[in-house]
């Protein structure tokens, strides 16, 4: 697996996919175009001005929380973004991010040391993060996950089965 | 004669988990390939149907096991949202899935609930976060992603890691005033919207027991904003005597889909008592818990969260006083029969505040139906409430009661995020159904005793 490297975008605790995808487009936005232009849209409008491809999003407890939508991942897959690095994440956004080959990679000293707009670099094979403020390991996936990543997201996952058992 | 368990206890999430599965026992951490009772989507059912599509399957795998609901932006507001409806309508009939709920039929959490089509012991997951409220009738409920719900309808089976469990207890009963939401909230505001994070959480205790169907459904509700996997409440009586009812109303009227329930003739209502009892699960008394957290719920007082987060609880007194420009009433966390009585009572004989909007919106038909035969509807609308159509209404922002930026917005829904209601300059705060109606009275947030008493 490669080695991701990409600019910070930090933020805090508790960030939920209401402010990340708002549910007021959930049933109508469609298209990857669509989808990208409206994310972060309550909580940083820079955010889509300025983001630029393998950009890496840092933050704290619990990112994620709130709705199970699928877009407040898509939207951060379509904008180019490679990895979130959190303290924790959402339960339903880890399974999101997961199923669409972004990586959300639990790590509480990375988030807490990143800084804003600092170059990290994602180490996939030595499972390590790599910033201004040194190295820091973080867990690898478990074989179910990482088979979904390796597929390039569960729905290919899933192709490949379907196809197996016909 | 003594018998030495082989095996050791397990956790409530562990059971259901391992039946849904297909095996004896799982351990935590394990993840296991589960086959769920119920799959459940709403309005996001077309986008479901594209990744679905992705599969090339003529037909999805299990359709007696999908339930779908049109209840999020419901009837729909826009040209956009009728056509996604008309889709999820066209996938419905190409299917034959039977278990599809029209708009104004009401909340998803809440039209399966009636229907009973979750019974205690069995699994559902759905792709909406609040899936958790199918612990109130002790069944295994998780919120799951779209692409998630798509492997389900291909393949009938998805993974999920088994929890570590936490324990809430509430000893004695609730004193009057203070509901199901309070303590909801006051967990949520003492632990953190993390604070259940990942766990299946376990509610006991005798102020559980006391407590009515209606109430305990807000909790397994509330815990997603715990970050909960999902949320149990033991099954008793009162559970299966509301099922059983249900379940003889769907027998009667033909509809012999359910799973785990073919019969060869119709079924009494004193059997289906005790197949429900047979399938509920219990955990071991000894099954290993993360934390146990004890309540005493004389202890309790009204609660309410602020901006922009659930866990930014404050005793209701805190915030009394704060100009209120719209109430709601409503949602799959408080927007059931007790609910609208409890506003009822406060707001009979009153009038909403000039400049507050007071809107009102059952969680389903039924709910609409009983408030009409009981007259609660009629005295919401002489004091000046507005009644939605059943459903989600406001609570996302998608139509029915957005805030104008600037506003505040009093609501017994169970999401105050920034934005949530479709304006990111609006502030919401979260209560119970008493402090809302009365708030809409008074035009601040105040307790409901003071507009009663006063
Ligand atoms: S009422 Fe609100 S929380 Fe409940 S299902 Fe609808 S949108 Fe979700």
């Amino acid at each position: 697996m490669p080695t991701l490297t990409g600019r910070a975008w930090k933020y805090g605790h508790n960030v939920n996919t209401d402010v990340l995808f708002p549910g007021k487009y959930t049933y109508t936005a469609r298209g990857r175009e669509e989808i990208a232009r409206h994310a972060l849209e309550d909580l940083d409008p820079r955010f889509v001005q300025e983001v630029q491809p393998g950009d890496v999003i840092v933050a704290g407890r619990n990112f994620g929380c709130g709705s199970s939508r699928e877009q407040a991942a898509t939207c951060l897959v379509y904008n180019g973004v490679s990895a979130v690095i959190a303290e924790s994440f959402g339960r339903i956004f880890y399974r999101n991010a997961i199923n669409n080959g972004l990586l959300a990679i639990p790590c509480p000293p990375a988030a807490q040391a990143i800084q804003p707009g600092e170059t990290v670099t994602v180490d996939l094979e030595h499972h390590l993060i790599r910033c201004a403020a040194g190295e820091f390991p973080f867990p690898p996936l478990s074989d179910t996950l990482r088979g979904i990543v390796e597929a390039g997201g569960l729905v290919a996952y899933i192709r490949g089965k379907v196809r197996s058992n016909e | 004669m003594t018998t030495i368990s082989s095996s050791p206890p397990q956790t409530f999430a562990q059971k259901a988990i391992a039946r849904a599965g297909g095996l004896d026992r799982v351990e935590v951490g394990q993840i296991v390939d589960v086959r769920p009772d119920v799959v459940l989507s709403h309005d996001n059912t077309a986008a479901i149907r594209r990744i679905w599509q992705q599969f090339g399957q003529a037909r999805v795998a299990i359709p007696e096991r999908i339930a779908i609901t049109l209840d999020h932006a419901a009837p729909p507001p826009t040209a956009r949202h009728a056509r996604n409806h008309a889709e999820i309508r066209a996938f419905v009939r190409e299917q034959g899935i039977r278990h599809f709920f029209e708009v104004g039929r009401g909340i998803c959490h809440q039209v399966l609930s009636e229907e009973a089509l979750v019974l205690p012991g069995q699994m559902i997951l759905g792709a909406d976060s609040h899936t958790t409220h199918f612990g109130w009738l002790g069944a295994f409920g998780a919120g799951i992603g779209r692409s998630e719900v798509a492997a389900l309808w291909a393949t009938g089976e998805l993974w999920l890691r088994v929890p570590e469990s936490m324990r809430i207890v509430l000893e004695g009963e609730l004193p009057p005033g203070v509901t199901a939401k309070d303590f909801a909230l006051r967990i949520i505001g003492d632990l953190g919207a993390d604070g259940g994070l990942y766990r299946s959480v376990e509610f006991s205790g005798s102020g559980i027991a006391a407590m009515g169907l209606e109430s305990r459904m807000v909790l397994p509700n509330m815990m997603a904003e715990f970050g909960v996997k999902n949320a149990y409440v033991p099954p008793d009586e009162k559970t299966y005597g509301y099922l059983a009812k249900r379940l003889a109303t769907r027998y009667a009227i033909g509809d012999r889909e359910m799973d785990r329930s073919e019969r060869d003739g119709p079924s009494t209502p004193r059997s289906l008592l005790a197949d429900l009892k047979a399938l509920a699960l219990f955990p071991d008394p000894d099954a290993t818990y993360v934390a146990t957290h004890v309540y005493r719920a004389q202890e309790l007082e009204p609660y309410i969260a602020c901006p922009h987060s659930v866990d930014n609880v404050v005793p209701l007194s805190a915030v009394a006083g704060t100009r209120v420009d719209q109430a709601f009433l409503g949602t799959c966390t408080n927007g059931r029969l007790e609910d609208i009585a409890a506003a009822v009572e406060v707001i009979r004989g009153r009038r909403v505040a000039p400049g507050t909007r007071f809107l009102v919106i059952p969680a389903s038909s039924q709910v609409l139906q009983a408030g009409l035969e009981r007259g609660y509807i009629q005295a919401l609308v002489e004091a000046g409430a507005v009644i939605g159509v059943p459903g989600c209404g406001p609570c996302m922002g998608n139509h029915m009661g957005i805030p104008a930026p600037g506003e505040v917005t009093i609501s017994s829904a169970n999401r105050n995020f920034r934005g949530r209601m479709g304006t990111a300059d609006a502030a919401i705060y979260l209560a119970n159904p008493a402090v809302v109606a009365a708030s809409a009275v008074a035009g601040r947030i105040v307790d409901p005793r003071e507009v009663v008493e006063g």
